[in-house]
């Protein structure tokens, strides 16, 4: 197997996932699998109301440590391309925010390793998320339960 | 030269983006930077860098603990992260 293919994209311009899922095909029909995740910006948080949420991340550091979780994923599964792209800026509730591609020749390691990107991507890469609502602005803070989630993936594949 | 950024909460609290300071014997650790940086700035600096979840990265990696600098290294200090 050849290695797979990877790219990290971070933009305040919305994207197509339909564009974003053929560019994980390779062409020679080589992929059984393509599992996708989307990720919206959702309407309340925490029993807030929320009108807008402006990202902010680490330039250079952003790009690299998506990297790094995207190198990891193709150690741990045969994968033949995954791909990261991540907003920043101003977002609306509804907007798409990240989303995760991963392509292999079956299912089990497209799934696995989509939802493994995400959960690293949650506790690792340097972005911080400010929501805008009825009682004002708020840094959102960390959830534990996105901590347990990237723990068990600890020790391999699972 | 040592460069050190402040992002997120961290950067509004401290109204402060980005530094650039000299690098000397007296910064050529990150324990000793941070140390040098409240004493310059006050009470206010030390409070929030001092904060148990405060991640610090150097060159762009996340570091556990003191480690040494050197000169050109860029230093970030923020909260934990909220992305996805």
């Amino acid at each position: 197997m050849g290695a797979a293919r990877t790219s990290v994209l971070v933009q305040e311009a919305e994207f197509d996932v339909a564009a974003l899922q053929r560019g994980l095909l390779r062409g020679d029909a080589a992929e059984g699998a393509v599992a996708t995740f989307t990720g919206y910006v959702r309407c309340d948080n925490e029993q807030r109301s929320v009108s807008s949420m402006r990202l902010e991340h680490y330039p250079g550091m952003t790009e690299s440590s998506i990297e790094q979780i995207l190198d990891e994923a193709c150690r741990r599964w045969p994968l033949l391309a995954t791909s990261v792209v991540h907003r920043v800026g101003l977002l609306q509730p509804g907007d798409p925010v990240v989303w995760v591609g991963a392509a292999s020749a079956h299912r089990e390691a497209a799934f696995e390793a989509c939802e493994f990107i995400m959960d690293y991507l949650k506790t690792r890469a340097p972005f911080w998320k400010k929501e805008t609502g009825p009682a004002g602005e708020h840094w959102v803070a960390p959830r534990s339960s996105d901590d347990a989630r990237a723990r068990r993936w600890r020790g391999g594949v699972a | 030269m040592l460069k050190v950024l402040f992002f997120a909460r961290v950067r509004e609290t401290l109204d402060c983006a980005q530094l650039e300071l000299p690098w000397s014997e007296q910064v050529a650790r990150l324990d000793a930077l941070q140390d040098s940086l409240c004493a310059q700035h006050g009470a206010r600096w030390r409070e929030v860098l001092e904060e148990d979840n405060m991640i610090r990265a150097v060159n762009q990696v996340v570091v556990q603990g003191d480690c040494a600098l050197a000169d050109g290294d860029e230093v970030a200090f923020f909260p934990p992260v909220t992305g996805g």
